[in-house]
């Protein structure tokens, strides 16, 4: 007789209460072995993954992703050992509430899963009172999330992802309105050829037969049901599944005992071009797809970078310019003594540009501020620097730059890309930035056409600086010489950025790169 | 040339196998070892790790309070431990799991404390291995302390070999900086004692990098004290026997204390309480991984030993019935009962701890469910 084990969250630092769920490893119906990592929690001391103390499968996660556990909690419960589960009143078996990859139905009308609880306003509706009245009834008093409302945290319908995580069906996908709901076939069904498990269906209790009483909370109690959701393949057999994009719950078996074999997947994943006809999401025909979820800096990035480009009437100008002084001027400083340990960069003479450029234009320095309906012009320069890391795009900026020295901007610059590569830039690094720079030449493109750090006025993206033919000289002396030439771009927010002020900066920014001697002037 | 521009020349790391798994001599430290003992060394550092990643796992799955890795330091602990005598006597830090293996304490064991049902586990005299020590360098004194005994006891310089004793005192690169490791030193060099210092430089003291510690390679510190000092690869599990065994020797021998600094790495956390990817690069873990203690002793038992693939196989299932063992054995540790913590504060019981045992004992049967009550864990909302 199988055995349901919780995983309760332990305390993994010494006197910690809670951790916050940063990441599931596995999802229902995945087999573990022990000391498999099922999930990676973050507490206030550090993110650390927690291996299983058990072996079986996984039959529910108890919270989603970014959820903040009370040290005790079971977060997982996997089944242990072969056999039927002893009947568990009191523990009734909840969706899966993590999305993982993968189109969730097979019919013809099928829609992604976020879009068939929103875009069946009657299933949805009349599926989700069906649990138990408050959506929690077995949940422990003072838990932080109800089922429902996991499922909605991350952005899943309740039927569609309980559909395809439940479902068994056979390699024909034949659509039909069951498998729009993702009704799954009664146990006897399990290793079954494919006419038996439609004439299953078709015979079956009522509540196949009618897709919208399916999610009868009768029926999700009961463990034996349930016990037929799993599929059987071995760890190699689901990680090739995996690699190739094939859901397990679309592949009939044929190996032993109705376990799924490599072959079964194989095929399977020959068939998918077709499956994929209907105008489902999201398979490749080879090579599989891997899904990143958005979180983390990603997710903050996006949703800065839509606000932004929505907030602010973008507008970009472009200029190309020779910058053969300014690469003397570089070299004639990295020269110096005082600059050994320094990166002297081309970056570093832009920002020392720009610096200059927004003295001469302050209002390219600037931030709307819709609440108060003010253009608060700012006296200092908060120079942001967009750095690529690991972890995604951050912003840190260099407080008050317009006060530095050379020397003293190389080194801010250094510190904070130093900083940005390890990882460790703090939010006050990255809070209070006035304008930003964005240095895309560095992968060797000319030039784009970047969005505003939210609250910003101007964006400057710098190009590669490359050797090209530049014409010199004028009249009899006209020439063409190899010069160390390179393209820059200015965003600015035309609601407080005219384009005449815009066009201003951007060439006074040029023409410092050109002749630095202009800052004599 | 001034006095604070010398600088002085880059310290040799004494190597005897290369992380490519290359025998390599060195003139002052000849080590004899025939293959079937580096095939028996890499057991140990085989085992000790599986043992250490289970014991990590463990803590993860709340069966341990904390665990501190040893992740990374498997040669310098077992190089060191495989060089100690019978008689003589380690005092280890909270670190020195691979020790204890060579000193055969019962990994379970070790696992007592850091379950929180034992205040130490093993008898400290039965293996020559003292009790784990949690406060930061203070075994180094109970080590000289000990050695003082030793020299008292005339167990030093007679040209017995089962007689002369010697003392392995370990601590990490952050200890160094204690004031208890620099008193120990100078005591031991004062009286010349048979103890030998085993810094393991694992480079960070929980999150403090040593280059913030030491302006001088932690071995020269011995210089100052008036011992010789060594550093050795610490990730080289036959320079580490050898020049352990060879500093040991000197210590039974009367020739007083010397520093060893291994110079190692840390792999993983300082222990499962920290994270170090909030103060390390992950570089640095990439440059060390190069030099892994393990891999150069595989490498040199397939390509130069001949060791069979049945020998790597019947090590794994070793090491995986290990590591069930000590998941089960975890797991099946008892809770101490409540009147134990009387029984271990005298060797013999004074007549005023008998009666507060005996008064406390009262008090706990005054509960209507008996003593059982007191043990019942605090139910949690």
């Amino acid at each position: 007789m199988a055995e349901l084990k919780d995983f309760k969250l332990p305390d993994v630092g010494e006197g910690l209460t809670e951790a916050d769920i940063l990441r599931w490893d596995v999802a229902v119906g995945d087999s573990v072995v022990v000391n498999q990592v099922l999930v990676e929690v973050e507490t206030a001391k550090a993110a650390v993954e927690l291996p299983s103390p058990f072996a079986g499968v996984v039959t529910q996660l108890h919270y989603p992703e970014g959820a903040t556990v009370e040290v005790g909690r079971p977060i997982i419960s996997i089944r242990v050992g072969a056999g039927e589960l002893p009947a568990q009143p009191d523990q009734p078996v909840q969706p899966d509430v993590r999305p993982v990859g993968g189109p969730t139905s097979s019919g013809p009308d099928a829609s992604p899963a976020g879009g068939s609880a929103a875009g069946r306003p009657g299933s949805a509706e009349e599926l989700i009172p069906a649990l138990p009245a408050d959506g929690s009834a077995d949940q422990p008093a003072g838990d932080a999330t109800s089922p429902k409302r996991e499922a909605v945290l991350v952005g899943y319908g309740v039927a569609g992802e309980r559909g395809r995580r439940r479902r068994r069906t056979t390699s024909e996908l034949a659509p039909s309105a069951n498998d729009a709901f993702g009704v799954h076939p009664p146990a006897t069904a399990l290793s079954a050829a494919p006419r038996q498990v439609a004439a299953k269906q078709a015979e079956g209790p009522a509540a196949f037969e009618n897709p919208l009483t399916f999610e009868n909370p009768a029926s999700i109690d009961n463990p034996a049901s349930f016990e037929n959701l799993d599929v059987l393949a071995k760890p190699p057999v689901r990680k090739l599944a995996k690699t190739l994009g094939v859901d397990l719950f679309r592949v009939a078996p044929t190996g032993p005992n109705g376990t799924i074999s490599r072959n079964d997947i194989q095929e399977a994943a020959q068939r998918q071009p077709d499956a994929r006809t209907d105008g489902r999401p999201g398979r490749a025909p080879t090579g599989g797809e891997t899904r990143v979820p958005i979180k983390g800096v990603r997710k903050h990035t996006a949703a800065a970078m839509v606000a932004s480009a929505f907030t602010a009437p973008h507008v970009t100008e472009f200029v190309t310019v020779d910058v053969t002084a300014m690469m003397e001027l570089r070299d004639r400083v990295s020269a110096r003594r005082e600059f050994r340990d320094l990166k002297v960069s081309p970056l570093l003479f832009v920002a020392r540009a720009l610096l200059w450029a927004a003295g001469r234009t302050p209002i390219i320095n600037s931030h709307w501020d819709a609440d108060s309906g003010d253009i608060v012009i700012k006296h200092y320069v908060n120079l942001g620097i967009a750095a690529a890391t690991d972890r995604g795009l951050i912003v840190p900026n260099i407080k008050s730059a317009q006060s530095m020295t050379l020397l003293e901007l190389a080194t801010a610059i250094g510190a904070l890309t130093d900083t940005a590569r390890a990882g460790r830039t703090s939010p006050a690094d990255m809070a209070g930035g006035t304008i930003t720079i964005t240095n895309v030449g560095v992968f060797g493109v000319d030039t784009g056409t970047p969005i505003l750090n939210p609250g910003e006025a101007a964006i400057v993206a710098m190009g590669a600086i490359r050797r090209q033919p530049w014409v010199v000289g004028e009249g009899a002396d006209e020439r063409i010489e190899p010069r160390w030439v390179t393209q820059l771009a200015v965003s600015f927010d035309h609601r407080s950025v005219d384009g005449q002020q815009g066009s201003q900066f951007l060439a006074d920014l040029a023409a410092l790169l050109h002749d630095p001697g202009l800052a004599q002037l | 040339m001034s006095l604070h521009g010398h600088v002085p020349p880059e310290p040799d790391l004494v190597q005897l196998l290369t992380p490519e798994g290359v025998r390599v001599s060195h003139p002052d430290f000849p080590l004899d070892i025939s293959d079937d003992e580096i095939q028996a060394l890499y057991r140990d550092l085989v085992l000790v790790r599986r043992f250490d990643a289970e014991a990590t796992a463990l803590q993860r799955q709340g069966e341990l309070g904390l665990w501190a890795s040893c992740l990374g330091q498997e040669a310098a602990q077992v190089g060191a431990g495989r060089a100690l005598r019978t008689q003589d006597m380690a005092f280890p830090t909270y670190r020195e799991h691979g020790v204890a293996w060579c000193r055969d304490v019962d990994p379970l064991t070790l696992l007592g404390m850091f379950r929180g049902v034992s205040l130490g586990g093993w008898n400290p005299n039965e293996n020559n291995f003292n009790l784990y020590t949690i406060v930061i360098g203070a075994q180094t004194l109970h080590a000289v302390g000990y050695a003082m005994g030793v020299t008292r006891d005339g167990a030093v310089g007679t040209g017995e070999p089962d007689r002369d004793t010697a003392v392995l005192t370990f601590f990490g690169d952050g200890a160094s900086s204690q004031g208890d490791v620099n008193e120990a030193m100078i005591w031991a060099a004062a009286g010349n004692l048979p103890v030998v210092f085993y810094c393991q430089n694992n480079q960070w003291a929980i999150s403090e990098p040593v280059e913030r510690q030491s302006k001088v390679p932690l071995f020269q510190r011995s210089a100052g004290f008036g011992f010789p000092g060594i550093r050795i690869d610490g990730n080289d599990v036959l320079a580490c026997l050898a020049v352990t065994r060879m500093a040991l020797d000197e210590a039974r021998s009367g020739q007083g204390p010397t520093l060893i600094e291994a110079y190692t790495y840390r792999m993983g956390a300082h222990t499962t309480s920290d994270d170090p990817t909030r103060y390390r690069l992950s570089d640095e873990l990439e440059t060390w991984r190069l030099r892994d203690p393990i891999e150069r002793v595989r490498a040199y038992l397939i390509r130069q030993a001949g060791a069979g693939q049945d020998f790597f196989d019947e090590l794994e299932a070793e090491s995986e019935a290990l590591a069930v063992r000590v998941r089960a054995g975890c797991r099946a540790l008892q809770d101490p009962s409540p009147l134990s913590v009387f029984d271990g504060v005298y060797a013999e019981m004074t007549e005023e701890l008998a009666e507060q045992k005996a008064g406390y004992a009262e008090y706990l049967a005054s509960f209507e469910d008996g003593a059982h009550q007191i043990d019942e864990p605090v139910a949690s909302s």
